[in-house]
């Protein structure tokens, strides 16, 4: 258990990390951040719709599109994986629909097939392809964030702006804001009441396949750094917890960036504590976060919950013996 | 390229010199040679595809009877227990379940620093069991829905899984181990105590089915009734849960944590698209988990070393789909064909009806009535009515005279065409009488109802309206006296004609 757990040493884990020459360890904490913060605020509209398990669905499916963009371009550029990303989530989005308006089956077991058949063809193609396509399966699965510093670096002019993935997350993360900003109004009201926006004259099904488009190219910005299930946890893990912390949109909004940022600095200390994979840690301090604001919530939290029931439970004590 | 086997995170956060990266691609190298090793089939990359697919139709690899087992075993548990979650609209549970086992699994592993199929398997059920109770516990506290706390407890118990592995791949031991083997599923390293372990819990499942099927049954379909008769709903509900966790863990060798819900759902839902019975349903499940076991195992050992999950998943998919468009009763092609029939009926029927009207209109002097008769009536052109009648004419409803111009009723049309109209003026009068609706509002609503009415329901409307003969607008209804005209001309030679009194 010694060798597992390496023992806590507050300057490797704390200090080191920040003073390292290069500073490449700030490119990873950003990167983390933009991820986290992107697919945060894209999840909070996933949670409000009853649709966190089609983020789950798209964003395992993805993974045949990103192949396919792969074999086809034979490089890692932007614009196939974009393209490929956003064919497959489009085809996911399709393929769920087709089964459970066509078939008896239901619409939970139809997402349940669809990723997962898209997800298997992904890997297949990515472990038959092996030569050609530059993912391995290990980066299908938690990412290869630790990488981003040693990327070649995108300049304008003279000017070095960072290296290339964190430069794309972090246009995709201002776009993300702008159209949030932008549609605010238009996406409020089609996820509390899916009525008023049609009659408001809102087409429901064009802010449905926006949203879903906005979500597969997040989700592919996201997927090299994270990998394909982690992202889940990013989508889901902001706005759960900020929605446990506030009832006000903008509010949560806010704090789901907030979560992110804490969630990304924070699991990067701890994997430099653990020598684990980073992803993994911030989805981790993410979850441990989350487990704060459930219990530890002023409005619900089960501290508060426990509370509350046993004042109740007191003053029923009370009302009982006055009345007896 | 992995982050997992970097020799410590720290140094390779940061940016050092490309020859330390040496090192690293060694590790890799040796850990493709160990897994190589851990697949025990041997030097695959040789042989060719026949060779490959000869050996393993023989059997005589132990390897291979092992991992064919296996795989058979995993999916007959899998579909029995995915059918009950299917049914319960659940699916996405057993996906949780299946990824918050991978910390169960790190865990287990370091019990004792090897791939103990006991240890893993007490880990990984306790790890799944915790997730879905989590699952369940957010639900009751907080204000979350259900997809959020599934999707939450997903991917947080999986960041931990993968926390542990990749802490343990960093460990002098932990490379050769072929632990990351379950991610993806390698059926070629399935070894004799997982066989034996995957057949004990097998039987059990089957066992269990067998004896509390009755109560499985009545707690998926009725919950509320379950509990009304006395039966401990919640106990079996938590008994569902253990078995289905118990069938998870055993497919994760073979499947791997990330598709094993899928074996769980596809194979359930192919069945389910088959049958109405859950009898049935649950032995057809059980048998294309068995089918898409086999088949994944044999794919993938045909490949070099590649992971046996997708296979299987892809060939669950492949028997889904054929379920799915060629199913007798629920299929696409099914559904499509018996909605086309109905369509093309419902035209006769409408022409048939037209040819009643134009016969009605001239109070049902002379037999044929000509095509530029129908077309005015149906204000259609020549061709479309020349067309409707052919589809009658091979449908036995109408003969044909004069190069096709002249139409003229079988006793069989003549029937139908007094039935439809029947039925149509029936419901008028009970839409007006009844219902009290306008008689001006009332044809649009007969003009559907009229090629569905069944006979059983016309004895009824009659009565009802007491054998009314004439409907609200004034015309009469063909009783069954008019039906027997047609019939009795088909006594005659050349059935023609609605029939005149003979």
């Amino acid at each position: 258990m010694n060798e597992l757990i390496p023992s806590f040493d507050f300057h490797r884990v704390f200090i080191e990390p920040w003073t390292q020459p290069g500073g490449g360890f700030i490119w990873i904490a950003l990167m983390g951040f933009l991820v986290a913060a992107a697919c945060g605020l894209v999840g909070n509209y996933l949670i409000l719709r009853r649709m966190a398990l089609v983020g789950d669905a798209i964003s395992h499916s993805v993974l045949p599109g990103i192949a396919i963009a792969f074999l086809f371009s034979g490089s890692r550029g932007s614009w196939p994986m974009f393209l490929g990303a956003l064919a497959a989530g489009l085809v996911t989005t399709v393929i769920i629909e087709t089964i459970h308006k066509k078939s008896r089956v239901k619409q939970d077991a139809a997402i349940g097939i669809a990723f997962t058949s898209l997800f298997a063809l992904g890997v297949i193609l990515i472990s038959v392809f092996a030569s050609k396509v530059d993912l391995d399966q290990e980066c299908v699965l938690y990412g290869e964030i630790a990488f981003v510093p040693l990327e070649e670096t995108v300049k304008l002019g003279s000017l070095v702006l960072g290296p290339t993935s964190v430069v794309r997350m972090g246009i995709v993360t201002l776009v993300t804001v702008a159209l949030i900003l932008l549609f605010y109004k238009e996406l409020l009201v089609s996820s509390f009441d899916p009525a008023l926006a049609v009659s408001l004259g809102n087409n429901a099904t064009v802010v449905h396949y926006a949203l879903m488009s906005l979500l597969s190219v997040v989700v592919v910005s996201a997927f090299e750094s994270v990998g394909a299930i982690l992202v889940v946890a990013m989508l889901i893990l902001p706005g759960a917890t900020a929605s446990l912390l506030s009832q006000r949109l903008p509010v949560v909004l806010g704090l789901t960036v907030v979560h992110g940022a804490l969630s990304s600095v924070l699991g990067i200390h701890l994997a430099s504590w653990l020598n684990c994979s980073p992803a993994g840690a911030m989805v981790v301090m993410g979850a441990v976060l989350f487990c704060l604001a459930w219990i530890f919530s002023p409005s619900e939290g089960l501290l508060r919950r426990w509370q509350r029931g046993r004042s109740s439970q007191l003053a029923n004590v009370e009302t009982e013996e006055a009345g007896a | 390229m992995s982050l997992s086997l970097a020799p410590g995170f720290a140094t390779a956060a940061a940016s050092f010199p490309r020859a330390h990266f040496r090192p690293l691609c060694a590790i890799v190298y040796l850990l493709l040679g160990a897994t190589a090793h851990a697949a025990r089939i041997g030097d695959i990359s040789e042989t060719s595809l026949w060779e490959q697919a000869v050996r393993f139709f023989t059997f005589q690899d132990p390897a291979v009877r092992y991992a064919l087992i296996g795989s058979m075993l995993l999916g007959i548990s899998c579909g029995l227990l995915g059918s009950f979650i299917v049914v319960r609209k659940m699916s996405l549970v057993g996906d949780a379940l299946s990824h918050a086992v991978l910390p169960g699994v790190a865990l287990g592993f370091l019990w004792n620093m090897s791939k103990d199929p006991v240890a893993i398997f007490i880990g990984a059920t306790l790890a799944g069991l915790l997730g879905t109770a989590v699952v369940s516990l957010i639900k009751q506290t907080t204000r979350l829905k259900e997809d959020t706390a599934l999707g939450l407890v997903l991917a947080s118990f999986f960041a931990v899984g993968i926390c542990l592995l990749t802490m343990i791949q960093r460990l002098p031991t932990g490379n050769k181990s072929g632990i990351d083997k379950f991610l993806f599923g390698q059926a070629a390293a399935i070894g004799s105590g997982d066989v034996k372990l995957m057949a004990v819990v097998t039987a059990l499942v089957v066992v269990v089915m067998l004896v509390f099927y009755k109560e499985f049954l009545v707690t998926s379909f009725d919950a509320q009734f379950a509990r009304a008769v006395g039966f401990p709903a919640q106990l079996i509900h938590y008994a569902q849960m253990l078995l289905l966790a118990f069938a998870v863990v055993i497919a994760l060798q073979a499947v791997g944590v990330v598709l094993v819900s899928a074996m769980l759902i596809t194979p359930a839902a192919a069945a389910y698209l088959l049958t109405d019975r859950m009898h049935r349903m649950l032995l057809l499940a059980a048998l294309f988990g068995m089918m898409a076991g086999a088949l994944g195992a044999f794919l993938s050992f045909l490949g070099n070393n590649l992971p046996t999950g997708p296979f299987m998943v892809l060939a669950a998919t492949a028997v889904f789909t054929g379920a799915f468009l060629f199913g007798p009763r629920h299929g696409v092609l099914a559904r499509w064909w018996r909605q086309r029939s109905r369509t093309l009926r419902v035209q006769r029927e409408n022409t048939l009806k037209s040819i009643y009207h134009v016969l009605e209109t001239r109070e049902f002097k002379g037999e044929g009535v000509s095509l530029r008769e129908l077309a005015e009536r149906r204000r259609e052109t020549l061709e479309e009515v020349a067309e409707q009648s052919q589809e009658l004419r091979t449908h036995g409803q109408a003969t044909l005279h004069e190069d096709g111009n002249q139409i003229f009723l079988t006793p069989d049309g003549w029937q139908r065409a007094c039935a439809i109209v029947r039925n149509h003026r029936l419901w008028e009068l009970y839409l007006t009488n009844e219902a009290r609706m306008a008689a001006d509002h009332v044809h649009e609503d007969a003009e559907k109802i009229e090629h569905v009415l069944g006979e059983e329901t016309v004895r009824e409307l009659e009565r009802r309206l007491e054998f009314a003969t004439k409907d609200p607008h004034g015309r009469s209804i063909p009783g069954l006296a008019d039906m027997r005209k047609g019939a009795g001309a088909s006594q005659r030679d050349e059935l023609i004609g609605y029939g005149r009194q003979t």
